[in-house]
């Protein structure tokens, strides 16, 4: 078969473009590994004992995992902000970008999967789970909804980029007729996946905190704040390493498709503050563990208090054009928005949830320095994958690689 | 193994193996098993694998293998060639007979073959009754090879006309807690990180049912002056949002009203923890230890068995017990019979008489999970 001819030259030729580069280069991937490697030994050590190592107990019993979990689910739907310009409103400007875009959201969600594993008490029976061999609580359970949305995403988004750079790679163009529809489809999807993880805590009676309409659609605000700044920093840091050309036009684009997300995320953070403070009920104690502290527990004060000041300030930046279009304020702006919003979405949402518990008890949440570990782990998991696979799709994207149809040797 | 399993078995080959060295299914290679020829030679065979067969069944392993890989070839951990070096060394002094070490053999390979089917196992949910029973056979087994020592596990199951209900009279507890002493004995919890399924909140006299100001968690004499107090557990809902949310049902209401956990079918997500409002489910977050001799061996296979680490739990009304007609401990440990149980379709019974004549309340009954489980005063 021809086909796979072309396939086993690509996956030598990605094997070779990925193990050589820079000086610089060579060091990032080298350190990556390092942190992997302290995640997996750390992860050994919660497999060993179980989940006692972690912070969690039977009053918090999510934690970090989750926060970044939820987190990461926003960053790859945040690819769709892209694909939908490019490939459905045929604004030519994001095509350089979204295969950046989408192998990111396939770093993210790589690291979704990996934060769930970790977070399962026992990963070893996690087959009860696969349909037709266990048990899948469908449609019941939103877990299982999740499982499926996050799945399908991962799936249309290796296959849309890989379709397209392995036509590439050949030297032909990609036929629209076959990447379009996949395109339209992720789109959908991508609201699918956020709105889903979001119905996962909203549809929870037990957890005020939770329990309230505005969380879908502020998770999809937050999202496309969030996911766009992630990558306009990572084409910042490709356009200064690469000959990958992405012009000025599209960063552009891209940041202002920040700014509206961001707006948008700030007038639901008003109406859930005013809705908590305006006329607090029982209901409100979690938000006010979260903003003032509770009977003198105000472990998570800090983190909010640098989130909402984050946020409120690179939106407010961004709002203007004059700064916006200045490359390194909105560089800064990008990273203030990204650091508020996994603040606010990770631990800022997952924690205060069981805080104060069921009957009011509140038990602080600390994570320990072997979920730290993990933690980092994965995320360095996430940046090592979406590396590989951003230098090889530059690499075809540039013409550096390419099949050589009557090689000999 | 019926036919008819509900669940899958990995199929890596261990059975064609066992078929070509004659060992039987059971993983029982000393010839005591003989279930397993019978069922060959109830299927169809041709005449050569017929002839393979017998062959294979009635000199096995000997066939194939020299006296060499007999001896060496068997795999064994450190200690276990350790302990087999020093009962050879025995027997060559003529101190024990070699029977010892063969049926040592056979237990550890038994003994693998338990593990193996209950990686593989299915959710209890699904099963019939013969595989329920199969299953707890296979645990008792597996705690008799390991130990030494027998238990009693049950897989009996709900009976018809019966649905367990639950009252608290808030008047008479006096927050001794011998309740929740009781239930961590019955109920084999873990002693290490002090599990406990029952909190009994010491709330202030004149500030009402508060429980933010309650404690859950006291160390003093009780009764305290100017205190009273409040027992909660698993309210086994009628509705109850933990179910829904299990992403493989290894939690789920039986006919008679208890809400269960398949332990060995939890994944251990902890989904269920966030979605009960009540503060029900509990989580094995480190290996759970019990001391031997504090093991209540009367078990059931939804109820007090043995857990493991990374599995939820929780209080089942100690099924157990009720499924045999008793009270739950917690109910007959109780000194100031503030605890009342029993069937809410007898109408003969105390608890029908506590709903027909108390002004019972249910906590959070605007969530719509319709707990089985009313409080009351004098």
């Amino acid at each position: 078969m021809g086909l796979f001819k072309v396939l086993k030259s690509l996956v030598i030729d990605s094997l070779d473009t990925i193990t050589k580069g820079s000086k610089k280069y060579h060091i990032w991937m080298g350190a990556l590994t390092l942190v992997i490697l302290v995640g997996m030994y750390c992860y050994s050590i919660q497999l060993d004992e179980g989940l006692s190592v972690t912070g969690m107990t039977d009053r918090v019993s999510w934690g970090l995992y989750i926060s970044n979990f939820t987190f990461l689910v926003g960053v790859a739907a945040a690819a769709v902000m892209l694909v939908m310009p490019t490939y459905i409103l045929k604004d030519i400007d994001f095509k350089q970008a979204v295969l950046i875009g989408e192998g990111l959201a396939v770093a993210a969600l790589v690291m979704c999967l990996a934060f769930i594993v970790a977070d399962m008490g026992g990963p070893s029976v996690l087959w009860h789970m696969i349909p037709g061999i266990g048990v899948f609580n469908f449609p019941a359970s939103m877990l299982t909804w999740d499982v499926i949305v996050l799945n399908g995403y991962l799936f249309i988004n290796i296959s849309i980029p890989f379709y397209i750079l392995f036509r590439h790679y050949q030297g032909k163009e990609a036929k629209k007729k076959v990447y379009v529809p996949g395109a339209v489809l992720s789109v959908f999807w991508a609201v699918g996946i956020h709105l889903v993880t979001a119905f996962l805590y909203q549809g929870l009676q037990a957890r005020p905190f939770w329990n309230n309409a505005l969380l879908g659609p502020r998770f999809l605000a937050s999202a496309f704040a969030a996911g766009p700044a992630l990558i306009i920093l990572v084409l910042g840091v490709i356009r200064s390493n690469t000959s990958f050309k992405i012009p000025n036009k599209t960063i552009k684009k891209i940041a202002m498709i920040v700014t509206v997300a961001a707006q948008i995320n700030l007038i639901m953070l008003v109406s859930e503050l005013f809705k908590e403070f305006y006329a607090p009920t029982h209901h409100s104690e979690s938000a006010y563990y979260l903003f003032f502290g509770l009977h003198g527990k105000d472990a998570l004060l800090s983190w909010i208090w640098t989130a909402i000041p984050m946020n409120v300030l690179a939106t407010v930046i961004l709002t203007f054009g004059k700064f916006r279009n200045n490359l390194k304020v909105l560089y800064f702006c990008c990273f203030l928005l990204f650091v508020a919003i996994w603040i606010e979405k990770g631990f800022g949402l997952i924690v205060p949830g069981f805080i104060p518990g069921p009957y009011g008890k509140i038990v602080e949440y600390l994570p320990t320095g072997i979920e730290v570990g993990v933690t980092l782990g994965i995320w360095a998991l996430g940046a090592f994958i979406f590396t590989i696979l951003a230098k090889t799709a530059i690499g075809i994207e540039l013409g550096e690689l390419k099949y050589k149809k009557k090689e000999k040797s | 193994m019926s036919e008819n399993k509900k669940w899958f078995t990995l199929d890596l080959g261990l059975n064609k193996k066992s078929k070509s060295s004659g060992s039987c299914g059971c993983g029982n290679s000393e010839g005591s098993c003989n279930s397993r020829m019978q069922e060959v030679k109830e299927e169809e065979l041709s005449a050569d694998e017929f002839y393979e067969r017998a062959v294979n069944a009635a000199i096995g392993d000997e066939r194939k293998k020299d006296g060499f890989e007999q001896v060496f070839d068997v795999k064994m951990d450190r200690r276990d060639a350790f302990k087999k070096l020093t009962a050879s060394l025995l027997i060559g002094a003529g101190a024990v007979s070699s029977c010892t070490s063969i049926t040592k053999d056979s237990d550890s390979k038994e003994k693998a073959q338990i593990d193996w089917e209950e990686q593989f196992k299915g959710n209890y949910k699904l099963m019939t009754n013969d595989e329920k029973k199969s299953t707890v056979d296979r645990l008792m087994r597996s705690y008799e090879l390991r130990t030494g020592k027998n238990i009693n596990i049950s897989s009996k199951n709900a009976e018809e006309d019966v649905l367990f209900g639950y009252a608290f009279n808030i008047s008479k507890c006096q927050g001794y807690m011998n309740c929740v002493s009781a239930c961590v004995e019955e109920n084999n919890q873990d002693r290490n990180s002090q599990m406990q399924y029952i909190r009994i909140h010491e709330m202030k006299d004149g500030k009402g049912f508060n429980f933010n100001e309650a404690d859950d968690n006291y160390y003093h004499e009780v009764p305290a002056e100017d205190h009273f107090y409040m027992g909660t557990q698993c309210y086994h809902c009628d509705n109850p949002p933990c179910v829904d949310v299990c992403p493989v049902q290894a939690t789920w209401k039986e006919e008679d009203g208890l809400v269960v956990i398949d332990y060995d079918w939890c994944v251990g997500c902890r989904y269920c923890m966030a979605a009960c409002p009540y503060d029900g489910r509990r989580f094995n977050w480190s290996k759970p230890e019990v001391p031997e001799n504090e093991v209540n061996k009367n078990q059931h296979y939804l109820g007090n068995r043995m857990r493991k680490k990374g599995v939820m739990e929780k209080c089942t009304f100690c099924v157990q017990r009720s499924r045999k007609g008793k009270n739950p401990a917690c109910v007959e440990a109780c000194p100031t019979g503030a605890r009342i149980f029993g069937n809410l379709l007898d109408s003969n019974s105390t608890i029908r008489w506590v709903l027909e004549n108390k002004k019972v309340f249910r906590l959070k009954e605007d969530l719509g999970t319709e707990p089985k489980f009313w409080y009351f005063m004098d």
